[in-house]
């Protein structure tokens, strides 16, 4: 009874969202063993080997892992799957890209993005934009299982480090080619793992106010910056900056919606934030039914005036 | 090349989900269904790849009881030219549907098959990676860009920090994002003439797929709701509340 974790990474430590994924891991019960597969990414693996409850690190290193590609990654996961009973990612771009590809290959069901481990076999997940919560259970043989990282605790780093074991890294695909990417700079905090989300929607009218009347409000709050899909459509944030369904699902300490009307698909994205607050012109707003302070009006006056007070 | 689009049949996104009186599964019953929007926007970038001159023909699938039908013959409204109904009766998980659509795609033999990213009833994720692990067709999840040429499509993806670029060697699976479109309505003439393109019967049986969930379902429940929050009548206020809560 073994568990392994696909871990996610920059090539230099592994990210919280793997120290989420950790934390899921180990409430199964089993020993929890990481995979940090990528290129040059020995340091990332040294990381992850001192996470408490990680027994061994297996790390893959190659041209071939450099860029997550499905097709590789997904054959290094098969490859090693006979060893476990139970293998986790985070919900990231790669984890719901590579997992429900092995579990095919498995000839197992994927559960994706737990939000509770009830037993090794059974999970609760939720369903329809987060208005419901399913609890399932299991009859495979095996389990292939996505974490949604904002319902777990990140694991800590210790001092002891577990064994570091090499395997080989997979042939490269030759059917799928990595061209090239793209992300926005930025110096704000990680949206999926900051203390606080400071989220603008569709009232901002323009990507210039979006910047000009979060960015101060962000900084002064060393907030990360989130959006609804209205204003990332409208053009006024990128799409890696959505919250929401389809987006990224947060749940820090404190949320801040400004401008956002709070369609369902967004609260499911950040109704799990411990403090939400809404800045909204129209006092009857959906927003308001999950916050815990609600203020309407301009966020013209009152984004300024919330800066100039912190 | 043909394209095949898989088009599902989900309680419509606008309706408030209620869960049944014992708690086995989402009540149903006289809910508005419509198709799930992420396989609207797979339609519409098959109409726009057979409008390119890329694709020669647009064909639409779902698996499902006989309402299902309605879902395929909204995407006839919408440009597709013909349909594939696999009726199945219960319960059908993404495992199940990719073996369906495995065996569906290995016999038309498609270029491209294009899925929605998600359903938003299960919010499951898994269909389109399944289809191309079963089928050992190259993938792009989270497509927000499509172009195709000469045997090989360049995708550009929504990936966690922004945007990555890949090319697939075709044939190949795609699964939309929110971006890729904006999907079409069909016009009333459209609707009419869809009523006489071919939808095709079969059956799970008899495409040799076993469809037994794997997964038992214990319990559904609606989450417990918030606290109920005050409002507040001034930013100052606000800040008051926050460091009384120790949220700053």
């Amino acid at each position: 009874m073994t568990t392994l974790v696909l871990a996610d990474h920059d090539g230099k430590t592994v990210s919280d969202a793997t120290l989420r994924t950790v934390s899921a891991a180990a409430a199964l019960g089993a020993p929890v063993e990481v995979l940090v597969a990528g290129h040059d990414c020995a340091e990332a693996a040294a990381d992850a080997a001192r996470l408490a409850g990680v027994t061994k690190v297996l790390h893959a290193d190659g041209d071939s892992l450099a860029h997550g590609l499905a097709e590789p990654l997904t054959a290094l996961i098969v490859g090693l799957a006979a060893g476990y009973d139970a293998l986790l990612a985070p919900a990231t771009a790669i984890g719901k890209t590579v997992m429900p590809r092995a579990a095919a290959l498995l000839d197992v069901a994927q559960i994706s993005e737990i939000t509770r481990v009830i037993d090794a076999a059974t999970f609760e997940r939720p369903a329809y934009a987060g208005s419901v919560i399913e609890t399932v259970r299991s009859n495979d043989a095996r389990r292939i299982i996505t974490v949604r990282t904002s319902a777990f605790a990140p694991t800590e780093r210790g001092e002891a480090a577990a064994p570091v074991v090499v395997v080989p890294p997979p042939p490269p695909s030759l059917r799928s080619l990595f061209v090239g990417e793209e992300g926005t700079r930025s110096d704000r905090p990680d949206l999926a793992s900051a203390r606080i989300v400071v989220s603008g929607g569709r009232a901002f009218g323009s990507a210039e106010d979006f910047r000009r009347y979060l960015e101060p409000l962000a900084a002064k709050l060393n907030a990360a910056i989130g959006a609804s899909r209205a204003a990332v459509d409208a053009g006024y944030a990128p799409n890696e900056l959505q919250v929401g369904q389809t987006g990224k699902i947060v749940a820090p300490d404190l949320y801040i919606a400004v401008g956002i009307s709070g369609a369902i698909q967004h609260l499911a994205g950040m109704k799990s934030a411990r403090i939400i607050v809404a800045i909204n012109s129209d006092p009857e707003a959906a927003i308001f039914s999950v916050a815990d302070f609600g203020l309407v009006g301009d966020l013209r006056l009152i984004l300024p005036e919330l800066e100039r007070l912190l | 090349m043909k394209i095949l689009v898989a088009v599902k049949r989900v309680a419509d996104f606008n309706v408030r989900i209620r869960v049944k009186p014992d708690g086995s599964a989402v009540d149903l019953a006289n809910v508005k269904m419509a198709m799930n929007p992420f396989d609207e926007i797979a339609v519409e970038e098959a109409l726009r790849l057979k409008e390119a001159g890329v694709a020669e023909e647009v064909i639409a699938v779902s698996a499902g009881d006989a309402g299902t039908v309605e879902t395929i013959r909204a995407a006839l409204a919408m440009g597709a030219d013909r349909g594939i109904h696999i009726a199945t009766d219960g319960r059908l998980e993404p495992l199940a549907i990719a073996k369906l659509l495995a065996a569906v795609a290995r016999s038309e033999a498609p270029g491209l098959v294009i899925l929605g990213k998600q359903a938003v009833d299960d919010d499951a994720g898994q269909t389109g990676q399944m289809l191309s692990a079963l089928l050992d067709w190259p993938i792009a999840t989270f497509a927000s860009k499509v172009a195709v040429s000469e045997g090989s499509a360049t995708i550009v993806r929504e990936v966690d920090a922004g945007h990555q670029t890949i090319r697939l060697t075709l044939p190949a699976v795609i699964t939309t994002d929110l971006r890729l479109n904006q999907p079409r309505y069909a016009s009333v003439p459209n609707i009419m003439k869809a009523k006489r393109k071919p939808i095709a019967e079969m059956t799970a049986a008899e495409l040799g797929v076993d469809t037994t969930p794997r997964l038992a379902v214990v319990k559904v429940a609606e989450p417990p709701p918030r606290r109920t929050g005050v409002r507040v009548t001034s930013a100052a206020e606000l800040v008051t509340k926050l460091r009384e809560a120790d949220a700053l």
